[in-house]
């Protein structure tokens, strides 16, 4: 389904100049109610580690003894951002490693996924619907069942360790997606866009370029953040083939940090899962009708 | 000319199809190979022929048939109260009222977070000294204040659902508000003219034209109930004891703790079967062709 048509029927309201009964105070009184719990359920656990991350260890020692944050001590932040431990692991570090990994990921999805889109929407190739059903049994595939082979083949590559093993493997969680989404996407273009181009003596390739890719900007970009989200999220593939904690990326590196052999630093910890947190709930603020679209796309046909 | 453009296309999606083939059709066949080897890599044993025997196995040692215990019954309910407070959040957001927006992009951040974020969180939440939940129920005098929710098998479970709801039910909703809101407004008039109430119009107009949205929902969150590791690792590592060691935790252990990629093999192989299942009800309810 398309944005147009989900804002469409999200005009669908109660009509206005109904007599305000008790019965129907009561009703509207508990719809909000709901809605409270569901928006506090969602975002206090939120609120929790970011109070927790602004806590100094001493308040932690004592427990918890009151929901406000007290005392503000933004040490969990400077000390993961500065402190590297003595394995190497250093947050700010991992937060980079996380976000070229994600960055390059996104770059090969959007290219791989833009010709396959194209070729499986405007080609008369055979075997489209074989080709479609392939790429989504690869997205059904179980990562951890990937895990282990890949990880003996990266081993005699000589690519553990190394950024390109993950850019290759979250290919799994991000081509399969933003293909069909782009298939479903370019299908929906009018098709004389390239006749003309192609009128003109362009060849099919500097149509796409010329004519295609300036309006599929949108569905470019919706692919854009989903799989920057996809690749960011990543734990599984991060735990298996990334050795030295140099090479963590930013989900890995919370498993690591805030533990010594004697204690747990959760105000250290929660600053990292803090850190984490902001690009993707920024994303999802930002760009909220685009990644819905994204992930509803064709699902419901 | 059309053998031209079909070249284009077969050109086209080559890379995709590609690189999909290499990562997941290599570690397919490699597995299956493996499952029928003796191969622990790290031993410096040399591999040998095993026949069916890592199948065996598992079907008779006491640790996977337990954990596929674990898995399926984690499954079911992570999967059912999912489905249904998402169909009651999904049916709230349909309905017009004042900040919607805001309120819907509040309740799916929590799907946007990665799943080590899930499980640290409510890990944090449930710590017995600096959690917010135990702090709660003391303040309310309310009983189970000084539980240690990750130390007893139940409990655990509680705070791994609790985590996986509160990441995946948003999806969920996501998916069901979509489904709701290409149903057509003036068949809930036609209904209310003919007196049916709120319920009825429900259960007889909504849930059927729901239900293909419904089930693309359901199938790919059994999926992703059925291979849970993430929240597990990070919450529990399968403890206390093996209590909740889930299938893709096993099949971890097996290739990175154990480097038994005999054993671990196997273990794939069943966990692919069981998607392929999954793929297999997904694609009967969801017709590949109509996208195109």
């Amino acid at each position: 389904m398309t944005a147009a048509a989900a804002s469409q029927g999200a005009a669908r309201g109660r009509p206005a100049g109904h007599h305000w009964t008790p019965r129907r105070i009561a009703a509207r009184t508990g719809f909000y109610v709901l809605i409270a719990i569901f928006v506090i359920v969602s975002l206090f656990p939120f609120y929790w580690i970011v109070i927790t991350s602004l806590k100094s260890q001493a308040d932690l020692n004592q427990g918890t003894t009151s929901l406000l944050p007290g005392h503000i001590d933004w040490g969990s932040y400077s000390f993961d951002l500065t402190q590297t431990s003595a394995t190497g692991l250093n947050f700010g570090r991992s937060l980079l490693n996380s976000v070229i990994v994600a960055l390059s990921t996104t770059a090969v999805t959007v290219v791989v996924s833009v010709l396959a889109g194209y070729g499986l929407a405007r080609t008369r190739m055979r075997f489209k619907g074989a080709t479609l059903g392939f790429i989504l049994l690869a997205s059904f595939f179980p990562i951890i069942a990937m895990a282990g082979p890949l990880f003996l083949a990266f081993r005699n590559l000589g690519l553990l360790n190394n950024y390109l093993a993950l850019i290759i493997s979250y290919l799994v969680y991000t081509v399969p997606i933003a293909t069909w989404f782009l298939a479903n996407f370019f299908t929906q273009l009018p098709r004389q866009l390239e006749e003309a181009a192609t009128v003109d003596g362009a060849t099919r390739l500097q149509a796409i370029r010329r004519v295609i890719l300036p309006v599929a900007v949108p569905g470019i970009f919706t692919v854009t953040i989903l799989s920057f989200i996809f690749a960011w999220n990543d734990f599984l593939f991060a735990l298996s083939f990334m050795e030295t904690p140099d090479k963590y990326t930013a989900p890995y590196a919370i498993v690591a940090i805030g533990h010594t052999q004697y204690q747990t630093f959760y105000n250290r910890i929660d600053a990292a899962v803090v850190m984490i947190t902001l690009p993707v709930a920024l994303l999802v603020i930002f760009a909220q009708r685009r990644i819905i679209s994204g992930l509803t796309a064709g699902a419901l046909k | 000319m059309l053998a031209r453009d079909r070249r284009f296309g077969y050109a086209l999606v080559a890379a995709a199809v590609i690189v999909l083939l290499v990562i997941t059709a290599y570690p397919l066949f490699y597995n299956a190979w493996n499952s029928l080897r003796h191969d622990v890599v790290t031993s410096g044993i040399p591999a040998t022929w095993a026949g069916l025997s890592n199948y065996k196995e598992i079907f008779t040692d006491n640790l996977f048939v337990p954990s596929l215990v674990r898995t399926i019954g984690f499954t079911v309910v992570s999967v059912a109260v999912e489905t249904v407070i998402g169909l009651g959040l999904a049916v709230a957001l349909n309905r017009a009222f004042p900040g919607r927006g805001l309120v819907r992009a509040a309740v799916f951040i929590p799907w946007a977070v990665p799943t080590v974020v899930s499980a640290q969180l409510w890990k944090n939440m449930f710590d017995p000294q600096n959690g917010f939940v135990n702090y709660i129920l003391t303040e309310l005098h309310l009983p189970l204040a000084h539980t240690t929710w990750l130390g007893q098998t139940w409990t655990a479970w509680g705070a791994i659902l609790v985590a996986d709801a509160w990441r995946n039910t948003p999806f969920i909703a996501i998916v069901l508000l979509a489904g709701l809101q290409v149903i057509p407004g003036d068949i809930y008039e036609a209904a209310r003219i003919d007196g049916a109430s709120a319920w009825q119009a429900f259960r007889r107009l909504t849930l059927p034209l729901l239900k293909p949205a419904l089930m693309v929902a359901m199938i790919f969150r059994t999926l992703q109930s059925f291979l849970i590791f993430d929240v597990v690792y990070n919450m529990t590592a399968g403890g206390p004891g093996t209590s909740t060691s889930v299938l893709s935790y096993l099949n971890y252990q097996a290739f990175f703790v154990n480097f038994d990629y005999g054993y671990g093999g196997a273990i794939s192989i069943a966990l692919v079967v069981v998607a392929l299942l999954i793929a297999a009800v997904y694609t009967r309810v969801f017709r590949v062709e109509q996208v195109l």
